[in-house]
């Protein structure tokens, strides 16, 4: 793959701003408590990290991540009002108001899911990918993972599994500095985590500026292309939260250093501003364009709040109930032989 | 019907190659299936038959094991993952629990997760603490699960087979002890032979009062229902077989006749099947009880080593029959 267009780089603009408009929404409607629950992990700042990757892959390719997932299901193509419809828990919500905002998922855009347990979805990426190879098929899973997961016994074995099956998993580290409060530099021996990949034999692509989308896009074009031929690659995408680690946490208010560091990356490693840098010193003036996209994400959201909030909520046994099983029947009827009071 | 005796080991073995030459989707992953030829030989002659691709040899990797298996399972594989033992499953519970056992749920209903785990299961042989355990109520304690224990070869042969087509995700535990012990399967036994997720058996039937067992539980109380006979108590033995969904239809209709239970397991003595199924009968059965409910279990300790201690931990048909005996 060559360097992206124009035509690529406008939507890459209008994919950000779409993600920072609806996370942006997200936080203020905690805030004002209309989408409620603990676990609220919002994708502003890292927006390139999503952005610039994925544009590597083809629409048959796999994609799976953690809980900050709802950037990468916009990107993938998911409808923001069923995205929002799930975060208010609402039955018309991408998985019926029964995952919230960590369980994101899309079987038609290939998008296996957010997931909470950290570091649960990475041996899910290699059976993902594992499929692709018992059959032949020469698709590859691209898997993100928080820095934090990488100490985890799940990211170990998922990895050395995907070296010894030569799987075509992208390992994507999004390195955000911190897994929830505790720095990189507490937390992991190896604090380049890229090179977390050695140990298996994996191939490394190395740090990544990933507040730049198109570094970002440039080395995941070559890890996809290798992955495809070859098995399981790593990449660290350097990034960073703005919104801390979930919405319920306020460390930024209480620690001045943290705050002060936000600040610095906001000022100075913008990826939305740096995208848009790029584009005006390569095209000239595409002002008016780039204010049409942040315009229809202004209004994309407005609907899918309205959508959402005009939704009904799940609220009978059967909802509460079904998909527990492929036939739920039988927990109905242990429901009914306990008590649970349904008809 | 022509019949002949075949181990469990030997009757596992051939519902699951069966099944592989049935639907190519079926493949085998774990711990020595492949070149090892199986911990407990359930998989011998595999890897020469199927090859690599279907018998995949994995590292001593639970985590991954467990959770690969959630993942090819979703993407239209239908996995059967094997735990050498079900101690080591220990390392992948959040695996088989929040994974196998949830992505159904949360995501409602995109998914399928055609996956069997199986594992060797149960005490003896000096196996020492963290070798033995029976611990399926464990793993039966979550919704989204299956958890199949077979007692007998046939039984095993038709509930492995049902596993492997069910498209949820099923816990498949052999008793240890059970692998070697030959049971009756007929000649002709038909490939389709399946035994319902979810439908229990009675063993043995017999009016004075129900033995409610499942796997080697099974053999303890048909072991005390014969030595009971000799005294004229007549044993009902309710092999529940599964453990989710449990079939307590079965179990109320044998003690409405006898109104008296015992329950006997393997496992540890808290927070275990004896307790659930207790529990369901006073709530449901209370006016049918004439006697206190009693349990049979292992012992409240982690296993020892030597010999006479180990056997005094463990269930057996006396304990069984001193049970029944206290409630008659």
């Amino acid at each position: 793959m060559g360097s992206p267009s124009k035509d690529m780089l406008l939507d890459w603009y209008r994919q950000m701003a779409l993600i920072r408009e609806f996370e942006e929404t997200c936080h203020r409607l905690y805030e004002e408590k209309r989408i409620t629950g603990v676990y609220l992990h919002l994708y502003s700042g890292h927006e390139a990290s999503g952005v610039g990757s994925m544009a590597a892959l083809r629409k048959t390719d796999h994609v799976i991540t953690a809980y900050r997932d709802h950037g990468i299901a916009l990107i993938l193509g998911m409808d923001p009002k069923a995205v929002m419809a799930e975060m208010m828990g609402k039955k018309t919500g991408s998985s019926g108001g029964k995952g919230g905002s960590m369980h994101l998922a899309s079987k038609e855009h290939n998008f296996w899911g957010g997931y909470a347990i950290v570091g649960g979805h990475l041996p899910l990426a290699a059976g993902i990918a594992l499929e692709a190879r018992y059959k032949g098929k020469d698709d590859v899973t691209m898997t993100y993972v928080g820095d934090g997961a990488t100490n985890n016994g799940y990211f170990h074995e998922s990895l050395n599994m995907s070296a010894i099956w030569d799987l075509p998993v992208i390992w994507i580290i999004e390195n955000n500095g911190y897994g929830m409060g505790t720095e990189v530099e507490r937390a992991s021996g190896q604090t380049e985590l890229h090179r977390k990949a050695e140990a298996y034999g994996i191939k490394s692509f190395g740090r990544v500026d990933a507040q730049n989308a198109l570094e970002v896009y440039a080395v995941a074009s070559k890890a996809v292309d290798y992955a495809r031929e070859n098995g399981p690659v790593v990449i660290e995408h350097v990034t960073y939260r703005y919104r801390g680690h979930g919405v319920s946490d306020k460390q930024y208010d209480a620690r001045e250093d943290m705050s002060a560091e936000l600040k610095e990356w906001m000022a100075t490693r913008e990826p939305i501003k740096i995208l848009r840098d790029c584009i005006e010193a390569k095209y000239g003036d595409v002002g008016d364009i780039l204010a049409g996209h942040e315009a229809a994400a202004e209004r994309i959201v407005a609907e899918a709040v309205s959508f959402a909030e005009a939704s009904e909520l799940p609220s009978s046994y059967e909802d509460l109930l079904s998909n527990t099983y492929v036939n739920s029947e039988f927990v109905y009827k242990t429901a009914q032989s306990i008590g649970a009071g349904i008809d | 019907m022509a019949a002949r005796n075949v181990a469990m080991r030997e009757a596992i073995r051939r519902a699951l190659r069966e099944e592989m030459h049935r639907d190519e989707n079926v493949f085998v992953m774990g711990e020595e299936v492949a070149y090892w030829q199986g911990t407990h030989r359930v998989t011998r002659g595999f890897l020469e038959e199927f090859g690599e691709r279907r018998v995949r040899d994995t590292p001593i990797s639970e985590m991954a094991i467990g959770g690969m298996a959630v993942g090819a399972a979703m993407a239209g594989l239908r996995p059967v993952a094997e735990f050498m033992t079900i101690n080591f499953a220990f390392l992948a519970l959040d695996a088989i629990a929040n994974h196998a056992a949830k992505v159904r749920y949360f995501f409602d209903g995109m998914f399928k997760v055609p996956l069997v785990y199986r594992a060797a299961s149960g005490w003896g042989n000096q196996a020492t603490a963290s070798h033995s355990h029976a611990p399926e109520p464990i793993f039966a304690h979550f919704p989204g699960l299956y958890v199949g224990c077979p007692s007998n070869s046939l039984d095993a042969y038709g509930m492995l087979k049902a596993s492997i087509r069910d498209d949820n995700p099923v816990l498949f535990t052999e008793s240890i002890a059970l692998y070697p012990k030959p049971s009756p399967m007929p000649d002709d036994l038909d490939a389709d032979y399946l035994i319902p997720i979810g439908k229990g058996d009675i063993k043995r039937e017999g009016g004075d009062v129900t033995l409610v067992a499942y796997a080697r539980g099974v053999d303890w109380a048909l072991q005390a229902a014969r030595a009971l006979a000799r005294d004229g108590v007549e044993a009902d033995v309710v092999d529940l077989r599964w453990l989710r969904p449990l079939d307590m239809a079965l179990v109320y209709e044998s003690f409405k006749k006898t109104n008296r239970c015992v329950i006997v397991e393997e496992s540890l003595p808290m927070y275990n099947f004896g307790g659930e199924i207790a529990a369901l009968l006073q709530e449901n059965m209370f006016d049918y009880m004439d006697a206190p409910i009693k349990r049979v279990a292992a012992e409240d300790v982690p296993l020892p080593y030597s010999k006479e201690i180990e056997l005094l931990a463990l269930p057996n048909a006396q304990k069984v029959v001193d049970a029944v005996k206290e409630i008659l």
